[in-house]
């Protein structure tokens, strides 16, 4: 029997907000434990929540952008749960009127995942364990960081299309402005669930949901090792339990947590502090005309207008900040394929060599923008200019400065160039002769040999013009051709 | 006369004259508490150097001793909800309305004893034993705000301030013979009182009189940014717009708060309170509000629901008091919850979780939910004909103390005229309106629509200016305690 995977996600995303949801401490990753803390976000006995407006707005932006209904009149309700990480002994979150529902994010290649709800909730403490002294710790200073938390319907069939559902909500996340994503810091964290049957079937088998995947990797391993589990459980003939089950990512294996008898009762109703959000269709509507241009629109624009190729489009807009970047360095002059072709080399190659993101490097478009003017205008040679940028891309340094300093600039001079042509092909009659047996290779040598005479800072588009016409001289001139 | 007698206004105006110095009102008080306290046990603590205020102009009330009701949170100043398990909780932090009452020179003589968590009518369920009431020390005071009326109605501070959040200011001041005023919904900032019910709990005055009231609420009330319930309604107005005039006010009867269950002595001393203001020049007549038959199940349906949420909070991990001898996190948990709470928490405790779990939240929140509309639809409806309505504010004078706490649900239902003011959120305030054969003090409740604050108050004021009944003092009443 062939078997298809139904798959859902629920997503929480760390939102970008300087403040948490309820306080006014700051957001901040790390930080010495409880420094980032008050009477609010650690539950003292009498503190009240005031609802972040600043949230509010980067959740809206969120919705929109995935094509959901934004509520006009929002509740929080409180998740009751006893846990130390948890200081109030309940969640604030919103389970019976979230603020966005019913949305729809395009996958590419016809696939559409539509989006059940969006709600906004705060996140909790961690729990530090001291093994040497048998002690757990709760670090209060990740309590009230804003989370949302998008919950689609079960439309996923595979892990391919759960990853690229990830990297599309990502994309469209960090567009927006609305979420770092970080996995690694745990700003973008991601429950699977997943249940199999027989192909064909329109009935949802028994479902089982996964925690602790930090990484596509680690979401793509598990969605397929737990596909073949329930498969394998089935075919034996026995049955699917529906249970929370824990990815380990050493043992490559999930293991059950707890079942749905054991679930908790969360008890949710609706938070009294915090009085119901009611949005005006005014609000709705400056946000939605403060959307930016999102990864897609760029990429269909970089097409039309610039004639970039698809493939150089989807690397520029792969991060927000690369293609702000690009697009800067293209509105100081620089020809847009010129501008692609460093930014797909020179830049990401250097981002990946110094393990930083776009948004996190020190260049600046004027200096890229600089260095490639200088290789249009024949004054510094493509190669040199590599030197250079690797030099500059740290601390963006100037250009014009380092390639005077270094005495980099290009030698454009064709009489120089001629000259030192003349020497090397007196110099080297058997190449000449080789090239005129039809043998191009030897024309490659020769340049090879005027290059180096320069010290590789003469304009090959020269090089290559001056060293045509010598060679053509020689041949139309035997008395060259009998010396020495 | 001594000071003890004067109104709070009274004894800020001589202080401001010169008349009698701050420190005198401050050693008037801790006479009168020393002396009282072995008697009445008003305070759980007192402060051994009260803070005299900085500025004699800051308000009308400078300089004038008061009180705190140990669930409002005093920063340094252990603060126990009359529980065990905040015993040596000391706030990080001050309530808004004590940052506020000091900014206007209040004198914090300590904190007063209350029912633990507010949770009761008699004052008798706090740890550090009951409150007894000034007027016959062998009765309760009433509660949950006990100590709060007792040490008012004893001569110990000029006013103090409570929370109400089913009667728990009125119907100790009617026990005691003082008056007592819960506020609007919203108009006084909850930030830092310790929640028993979030969508009820509400702070105010018990003094004197309806315009001593009338001088604390100008102080405390008003938009906090620290609190998301609380309204941006005008502050600051109460006291000087009293009128004491009620020709033309048109007051209604609820014929249902005059039925059964209501002893006879009180609905005497009602009726001839609405005689005063009917010879003042009101219109005072009878009207139907079955809706007061619903009104204590929902009333402790969503207190008990709250409050079960509010009160998980307190497990021993963070901060007060911890069991011993624990094996794990569950034994922590529930060691510490079953010794730290006493048995009347722990009974709405059970309640509000069952009314939430799965299965019957439908059948008992969310019904009561729904009645709570119902009843506040009942009183808007109300309000369209009457300007303020006028009832007892419990069905007996004072009981003995122990009557009560045989029978629950007995108390619960001797709630029935004040949790529905809650439950709408509207302004209500309790007047003594006279004595009953044991010489036990009685209240008459004024109740107004949302944010007519004033109106209640006013038609107080009217009645106060015609009647002592707010003059008398208990018995026995040792003078030797004032200050020389």
């Amino acid at each position: 029997m062939t078997w298809e995977t139904v798959i859902g996600l629920e997503t929480h995303v760390e939102l970008a907000t300087k403040t948490k949801i309820f306080c006014s401490c700051t957001t901040q990753f790390g930080g010495a434990p409880n420094t980032h803390c008050c009477p609010v976000c650690t539950g003292m006995p009498g503190a009240l929540p005031v609802l972040n407006q600043q949230v509010v707005e980067l959740a809206v932006k969120a919705g929109l952008a995935l094509n959901c209904a934004i509520t006009r009149s929002s509740r929080f309700d409180r998740k009751n749960y006893f846990y130390p990480d948890l200081p109030k002994a309940y969640q604030i979150s919103q389970l019976y009127a979230p603020i966005a529902r019913d949305g729809a994010v395009d996958i590419g290649e016809g696939k559409t995942i539509r989006i059940h709800e969006m709600h906004m909730e705060e996140d909790a403490g961690k729990l530090v364990h001291d093994p040497w002294l048998d002690q757990t710790r709760a670090d209060y200073n990740r309590c009230g960081v804003p989370l949302i938390e998008i919950v689609t319907e079960p439309d996923f069939r595979s892990a391919e299309e759960v990853i690229s559902y990830l990297e599309k909500l990502k994309e469209t996340l960090q567009y927006l402005g609305v979420s770092d994503c970080k996995m690694q810091e745990g700003s973008l964290r991601c429950d699977v669930n997943l249940s199999v049957r027989p192909m064909g079937s329109q009935e949802l088998g028994t479902r089982t949901e996964m925690k602790n995947l930090n990484s596509f990797k680690a979401i793509s391993r598990a969605i397929q090792y737990e596909a073949r589990r329930q498969i394998e459980l089935i075919e034996e003939g026995k049955r699917v339990v529906q249970e929370t089950r824990r990815w380990d990512e050493n043992k490559d294996a999930t293991y059950a947590m707890r079942s749905k008898e054991n679930a908790q009762d969360y008890r949710y109703f609706p938070e009294p502090d915090i009085p119901p959000l009611e949005l005006s269709e005014e609000y709705l509507e400056r946000l939605r005309a403060q959307q930016p241009e999102l990864a897609q629109a760029k990429r269909a624009r970089y097409q039309a207008d610039w004639g970039l190729p698809a493939y150089d489009t989807e690397m520029i807009t792969s991060q927000k900040a690369l293609a702000d970047f690009f697009e800067a360095v293209v509105a100081l002059g620089a020809a847009p394929k010129q501008a692609a072709n460093w930014i797909m080399g020179e830049v990401l190659g250097a981002l990946s060599a110094h393990g930083l993101e776009a948004r996190d490097m020190a260049l600046t478009p004027p200096t890229l923008a600089r260095l490639i003017q200088l290789v249009m205008e024949g004054r510094l040679n493509r190669n040199t200019a590599v030197k250079v940028f690797e030099a500059v891309f740290e601390t963006d340094g100037d250009v014009d400065e380092y390639v005077k300093a270094h005495g980099l600039e290009q030698v454009s001079d064709a009489g120089l160039v001629t000259q030192v042509v003349e020497q090397v092909l007196s110099a080297n009659a058997k190449s000449v002769a080789d090239y005129r047996a039809g043998k191009e290779k030897a024309f490659g040598f020769l340049v090879g040999q005027v290059m180096r005479a320069l010290k590789g800072q003469a304009s090959p588009a020269v090089v290559n013009r001056v060293l045509r016409e010598k060679l053509q001289e020689h041949i139309e001139d035997p008395a060259i051709e009998n010396s020495p | 006369m001594e000071l003890y007698e004067l109104s709070a206004l009274e004894l800020g105006k001589q202080i401001r004259a010169g008349v009698v110095t701050q420190d005198e009102a401050i050693a008037a008080s801790a006479a009168r508490i020393a002396a009282a306290q072995p008697d009445n046990n008003a305070f759980v603590t007192v402060a051994d150097a009260p803070a005299p205020a900085a500025a004699l102009d800051a308000s009308p009330l400078a300089g004038v001793p008061m009180a705190y009701k140990d669930n409002i949170c005093t920063r340094g100043v252990r603060t126990t909800c009359a529980s065990k398990i905040l015993g040596d909780f000391a706030p990080c932090y001050d309530a808004t309305v004590a940052q506020r009452l000091s900014a206007a020179g209040a004198v914090s003589m300590g904190k007063l004893n209350m029912d633990e968590f507010a949770m009761g009518s008699t004052s008798e369920t706090s740890f550090y034993g009951p409150v007894r009431n000034p007027w016959d020390l062998t009765r309760a005071p009433g509660g949950s705000s006990g100590g709060a009326a007792a040490a008012v109605a004893a001569g110990e501070v000029w006013y103090a301030i409570g929370s109400d959040t089913g009667g728990s200011i009125r119907q100790p001041a009617a026990y005691c013979g003082v008056t007592g005023m819960k506020p609007t919904y919203g108009t006084v900032s909850r930030y830092g009182l310790i929640a028993y019910a979030s969508s009820l709990d509400q702070m105010g005055p018990i003094a004197r009189s309806a315009a001593d009231c009338a001088a604390v609420l100008d102080l405390i009330q008003g938009k906090d940014p620290r609190d998301g319930t609380s309204l941006d309604a005008p502050a600051g107005r109460l006291l000087s717009s009293l009128t004491g005039n009620v020709r033309g006010r048109k007051i209604g009867l609820p014929v249902d708060c005059f039925g059964e269950g209501l002893d006879s002595e009180v609905r005497a001393a009602v009726l001839a309170a609405a005689d005063v203001l009917r010879a003042q020049g009101a219109v005072v007549e009878e009207f139907a509000l079955p809706v007061m038959a619903y009104v204590v199940p929902a009333y402790y349906i969503i207190a008990c629901a709250e409050a079960s949420s509010n009160l998980s909070r307190f497990d021993g991990v963070k901060y007060g008091w911890r069991a011993e001898g624990y094996e794990d996190l569950g034994e922590l948990y529930r060691k510490t919850r079953t010794e730290g709470f006493g048995a009347e928490v722990k009974r709405r405790i059970l309640l509000g979780t069952f009314v939430l779990s799965s299965g019957y939240y439908d059948a008992y929140y969310k019904k009561a939910l729904q009645v709570k509309a119902v009843i506040k639809g009942a009183f808007d409806e109300a309000f369209q004909r009457y300007d303020l309505l006028l009832t007892p504010v419990s069905p007996t004078t004072a009981p003995r103390l122990g009557e009560s706490l045989s029978d629950p649900l007995k108390m619960y239902l001797s709630d029935i005229y004040t949790v529905s003011v809650n439950l709408a959120g509207l302004p209500g305030l309790s007047m003594p309106c006279g004595l009953d054969s044991n010489g036990l003090p009685i209240g008459a409740q004024l109740i107004g629509p949302a944010l007519g604050d004033l109106a209640v108050l006013d038609a107080a004021h009217a009645y106060q200016q015609e009647t002592d009944w707010h003059k008398r003092r208990p018995g026995g009443m040792s003078k030797g305690g004032d200050a020389q």
